[in-house]
């Protein structure tokens, strides 16, 4: 099992989500981020008063998925997130022990499952 | 009277000044559906300034940070709840009642020695029925809503960061004390009015005090934490939504329509409708002042600005609304405009935080729009109507009046300006006028009122997220999509 977590672009998202929830990848989290990097900041202009923004507002995805799943949903988000301008985030992959399921005390890789009733 | 006051701001100016009998129809008394259709006038003005609290509520709660939105909302209610008790107890009286040429001193709580209240004579003011007509109680309540938007304009510049407490102490000597012995000197008849000094709906006497009160306020008080840099450097604390200033300035707008409009003090004869274009004028110059302004100043159509513009046209015309003419009320909004993102600038660099604008846009717009009667005012508006005064120095009256209104801005500059400083040291160094630093950064709401004015915002509330998506669940809007993708 691997976690992915992948720092995009708000407009990518829609894109990404429906091509993994196609592929049978439905499971994942977002959070609001706000983050620096190679884009740089903005400039803010209030009342006359100036400031630079470094921080800038991105999305965090978060989803945990079965080795065999993990080049095929990097390579989604490789592909959608792509603009080839500064910005378009990063994707990071680390090693997850264990998971749970909530609802039936399942453990390991079977977790990860879609739910039968799901397409794919 | 009747065939002059056609002509009418005089007639409406007159009323203003307080002289008694100029207004009544020349022939005898009015009759009573006059006094009716008065007193609608007057009274409908007063309900829509006193809707400028709501303006007042909104452009300040819009340009607060969201931990002080509720704070801000306390403000304007207990604004109200001193005023008009004050204003009852005291400001009347010293403001409009019967005294010397400095402040008034019979009408302490309307008492006028009259049990039908509604005739009576106070001060140079003579309700008497037929000569005035409209019933004291009308003036009273056009009156105290004035006293109370002058308030408001003190408590904007100082949010973020006073004491509650300090509010309510400088409101009770504001609005009973200082607010009327200015108003006295003009509206009250004092010596202002003998001199001659036009200020037909409050630019100095409303909106010039309100402002001087603010500065000092902040100056005592000192910017919000973080406003400067450690170099000096103003720094943006943006408010939390330009949507809700720019409601609130345009709810002012609308209020101000009464507040100038009802200035007349009369419907019958009175040409106020003249007075509603011109103050419209002003404030459309003022905007597209403030957009040229901000421009110029800060390369960017900064909206904030746009909307104080609004405002400091609005602030400008109401001294001269009822003394020029529509051009003229054009250039005197547009400066009003032009000027404010300066004094922005200006104030920042003094380090004097104004988080609304206050004193741009109701300070110095108020100085300019009283000079302006001197500049502006018109011979048939003026001269003619018995006021004392001169046309402006471009209506071929010299500098006679433009003096007039400089020493009456002046007077004002050194009384209030004066008054309200010593006011704000008091409670400095009695109850305090700042909040700890501790408590300004948990922000006002949590730490003066207990409760935020917008808790989802900042802490859990019970059943506040909603939970729709049982998996059960039968509603249809609530079922499951049938496709990963979003609907063509």
């Amino acid at each position: 099992m691997k976690k992915i977590e992948a720092f995009v672009r708000h407009e990518s998202f829609d894109a990404i989500r429906a091509r993994l929830a196609d592929m049978g990848l439905p499971s994942m989290s977002i959070s609001e981020v706000k983050g620096s990097g190679r884009q740089g900041g903005y400039t803010e202009s209030y009342r006359g008063a100036k400031t630079t923004i470094f921080m800038r507002p991105k999305l965090k995805l978060e989803m945990v998925v079965n080795d065999a799943d993990l080049e095929r949903a990097v390579d989604v988000i490789l592909e959608l997130a792509h603009t080839g301008e500064p910005g378009d985030g990063k994707i990071f992959i680390i090693p997850v022990e264990d998971a749970v399921r909530v609802r039936t005390g399942e453990r390991g890789e079977i977790v990860l499952a879609s739910h039968p009733d799901d397409a794919a | 009277m009747r065939k002059r006051s056609l002509r009418m701001l005089g007639a409406a100016s007159l009323l203003l000044l307080g002289m008694p009998g100029l207004a009544a129809a020349q022939d005898g008394s009015l009759v009573e559906t006059d006094v009716a259709v008065n007193m609608l006038w007057i009274v409908l003005g007063g309900i829509l300034v006193l809707f400028m609290q709501a303006g007042f509520l909104l452009l300040e709660t819009g340009l607060s940070r969201m931990k002080n939105a509720g704070a801000v909302a306390g403000k304007i209610i207990i604004n109200l709840g001193i005023t008009f008790l004050m204003f009852w107890a005291t400001g009347f009286a010293i403001g409009f009642g019967n005294g010397n040429n400095f402040w008034g001193s019979s009408g302490w709580f309307l008492s006028t020695g009259d049990a039908a209240g509604d005739t009576l004579s106070l001060g140079l003011l003579d309700f008497t029925g037929a000569d005035y007509g409209v019933p004291v109680e009308a003036f009273f309540f056009f009156q105290a809503v004035f006293a109370a938007v002058s308030l408001a304009i003190v408590y904007g510049t100082m949010l973020d960061r006073t004491k509650f407490i300090a509010y309510i102490i400088f409101g009770v000597v504001f609005i009973g004390l200082i607010y009327p012995i200015v108003a006295h000197w003009t509206w009250g008849g004092g010596w202002l009015a003998q001199d001659g000094f036009l200020d037909f709906a409050g630019s100095s006497i409303v909106h010039l005090q309100g402002a001087l009160a603010a500065l000092t306020g902040t100056l005592v008080l000192g910017a919000r934490l973080g406003k400067f840099g450690k170099d000096g450097k103003p720094r943006p604390i943006p408010g939390h939504s330009i949507p809700l200033f720019m409601l609130g300035v345009i709810i002012l707008w609308f209020g101000w329509m009464g507040f100038n409009g009802a200035s007349s003090l009369a419907a019958v004869g009175a040409n106020f409708a003249d007075i509603i274009v011109n103050t419209n004028l002003a404030a459309a110059g003022g905007v597209i002042g403030a957009t040229i302004g901000a421009l110029i100043m800060f390369r960017t159509l900064d909206v904030s600005q746009m909307g104080n513009g609004a405002i400091a046209g609005l602030v400008a015309i109401t001294a001269a609304c009822a003394f020029v003419d529509p051009w003229a009320s054009v250039i005197i909004g547009f400066v009003a405009g032009l000027i404010a993102p300066m004094i922005v600038v200006g104030l920042d660099k003094m380090r004097i935080d104004d988080p609304i604008g206050a004193i741009p846009v109701h300070g110095i717009a108020g100085i300019w729009g009283t000079l302006a009667v001197g500049l502006f005012g018109t011979a048939a508006r003026t001269v003619d109507s018995d006021l004392g005064a001169s046309a402006g120095l471009f209506y071929g009256g010299g500098g006679e009046q433009l003096w007039v209104q400089f020493y009456g801005v002046m007077a004002t500059i050194g009384f209030t300006g004066a008054a309200t400083l010593v006011l704000w040291l008091i409670i400095k160094y009695t109850v305090g006028l700042r909040v700890p630093e501790e408590q300004e950064l948990a922000g006002l709401d949590i730490s003066e009122h207990g409760m935020y004015g917008y808790p989802e915002q900042f802490i859990e509330v019970p059943g506040a997220f909603p939970e729709s998506t049982r998996h059960s669940a039968g509603m249809a809007m609530l079922s499951r999509p049938t496709s990963n993708s979003e609907p063509e």
